[in-house]
């Protein structure tokens, strides 16, 4: 546990050593989210309800949905994949952490760095010129819960994409597919309120929408009792699901591992 | 000014061959590419899964203006998308090299990466401007054929200068490099939409000041004989063409004026 503490520290400090790139990176997610802001409000010129969601439930989606952006590390990740690639995982191997678990606990230090850094000030800028909806106490709670489940759910995916690279030398292919189902099933690109009926219902029951949807609907208050506890159970249903499934890739693959050089 | 130009080719050329030497590879990115630039695509077929029009716009006419936008944007990334990774030759001291060889600086950076899988967003943006062309319709004559084809390269010359301001930034902010993104990204994202759904005030930041509502707005009007909800002079639909000219200038006189402010990392 201790160990686990000191990396998530690590994974902290590794993104906090840029602030820079942080005040940029808020640049940029305020921009997007008032140009998606602008085009998802020209949708409610002609009508007051979709899927569920008034024009401020869709607002605060936007914001929300720029502020996780960096948080649940939605636009990939590769450096497991790079480090298969040039071998350094076999040093990662014969560590008594094993590899899947430095990870997790490097990227739960990570994730609140970007949850305060990138998240809080491009919503408050939003919050600033947008009416937006604010959760209940209890609501608020259940949404920080649903973030950290949401980060788990993410880098679990991110685990397995990138344990492709055992078996292929360039996983860029694989990670494109990766990204293009996550984001747009996860909501990232649209609120998934915004989908068909079919489609909609297609990715609530896929585990792509508890990285962005579920934390969102959580804090609009969307799911109420016994929902909101079932809610956060399926997000927790799926990050077992990823996390033993990277289990998995990462033993079958270790197996196979042929180390060139070194 | 042919000089230049072929040793572009040779440069782009030498790395074009390379790049085919992974054939697997190169087609899966080039599939890649195609795929996940469809998401926004998607979004916009979504969004009129719920409304008929977008303001005054159909979703022909959005498919028209997001295939220009996609088509130019990909071309300039195509050009120049390499700019994003041109903080780290300062980070690192690798610009000094550029300036002790025989070539314009600008010239070495655009010339030093050149991807060809970025193509694959160009055809998912050409396939878009066929089905778009199919169903808007359009009175064409020699005026809009001429517009139609102006479009292009002026759009590209304004994502590039855009491009180019941005990552002049770099040599201020070396960690930074993230700025540029709400212009080029950010950029191809609003033009994909009609500029009159956004705010004044943005419009005024994002469309004219930073000129890209004459990128795909402006001549769309024109092409698609549409009244401008906007109530702006008609002559600015025919002005992209100067607009890209000057960005072109400015672009050039912020490097210029970057580069002598730069100072060394060593390396």
């Amino acid at each position: 546990m201790r160990l686990d503490w000191e990396i998530a520290k690590r994974g902290w400090r590794r993104y906090a050593a840029y602030p820079w790139a942080t005040v940029a990176g808020v640049f940029t997610n305020t921009v997007f989210g008032f140009i998606q802001a602008y085009i998802l409000l020209a949708v409610y010129r002609h009508r007051t309800d979709v899927g569920g969601y008034d024009a401020s439930d869709t607002l605060t989606y936007v914001w929300l949905a720029q502020a996780l952006i960096m948080t649940v590390y939605i636009f990939g990740w590769n450096e497991l994949a790079l480090r298969i690639r040039d071998g350094s995982i076999a040093t990662d191997l014969a560590r008594p952490l094993d590899p899947q678990r430095y990870w997790l606990a490097y990227d739960l230090g990570r994730a609140p760095y970007h949850f305060i850094f990138r998240g809080v000030l491009p919503f408050a800028v939003g919050a600033l010129v947008f009416h937006l909806h604010y959760p209940s106490p209890q609501n608020a709670a259940a949404f920080v819960v649903s973030v950290a489940l949401a980060v788990v759910v993410s880098l679990g995916y991110r685990f397995l994409y990138n344990s492709a690279a055992f078996w292929m030398v360039d996983i860029r292919g694989v990670m494109i597919v990766a990204l293009t189902l996550s984001i747009f099933l996860s909501g990232m690109a649209l609120p998934l309120a915004f989908f068909p009926g079919w489609l909609r219902d297609v990715a609530h029951v896929l585990p792509f929408a508890a990285v962005m949807q579920t934390p969102i609907d959580v804090w609009l208050g969307k799911h109420h009792g016994g929902a909101l506890a079932g809610t956060l159970a399926l997000q927790l249903v799926w990050a077992l699901v990823f996390l033993g499934l990277g289990r998995l890739a990462l033993r079958a693959g270790s197996r196979k591992l042929v180390i060139q050089g070194g | 000014m042919v000089e230049p130009v072929l040793v572009w080719r040779r440069l782009v050329g030498a790395q074009i061959r390379s790049q085919y030497q992974y054939r697997l590879s190169f087609a899966l990115d080039l599939v890649g590419n195609f795929l996940i630039s469809f998401i926004d695509f998607l979004a916009v077929l979504v969004i009129f899964h719920n409304v008929h029009r977008l303001g005054v716009w159909t979703v022909h006419e959005v498919a028209f203006l997001y295939a220009m936008s996609s088509i130019s944007f990909a071309l300039t990334d195509l050009l120049i998308g390499h700019f994003d990774q041109f903080p780290q030759k300062l980070r690192d001291g690798n610009f000094d090299i550029l300036l002790v060889r025989p070539r314009g600086t600008l010239f070495q950076v655009i010339a030093s990466d050149f991807q060809m899988r970025r193509l694959g967003k160009a055809i998912q943006g050409a396939i878009i401007l066929v089905f778009a062309l199919e169903t808007v319709h359009v009175a064409w004559d020699p005026g809009r054929v001429a517009m139609l084809v102006v479009m292009v390269p002026s759009a590209i010359v304004i994502f590039s200068s855009v491009w180019v301001v941005g990552g002049c930034l770099a040599f201020w902010t070396t960690d930074g490099g993230e700025f540029t993104n709400a212009f080029t990204y950010g950029g191809n994202f609003l033009a994909q939409y009609p500029v009159d759904i956004f705010s004044s005030w943005l419009r005024r930041f994002l469309c004219y000041l930073v000129p890209l509502a004459f990128v795909c707005y402006f001549p769309a009007l024109y092409i698609l004989d549409k009244p401008d909800p906007l109530g702006l002079p008609r002559l600015l639909q025919f002005t992209s063409p100067l607009v890209a000219a000057a960005g072109a200038v400015v672009a050039g006189a912020t490097w210029r004026f970057a580069v002598r402010h730069y100072r060394s990392a060593g390396g």
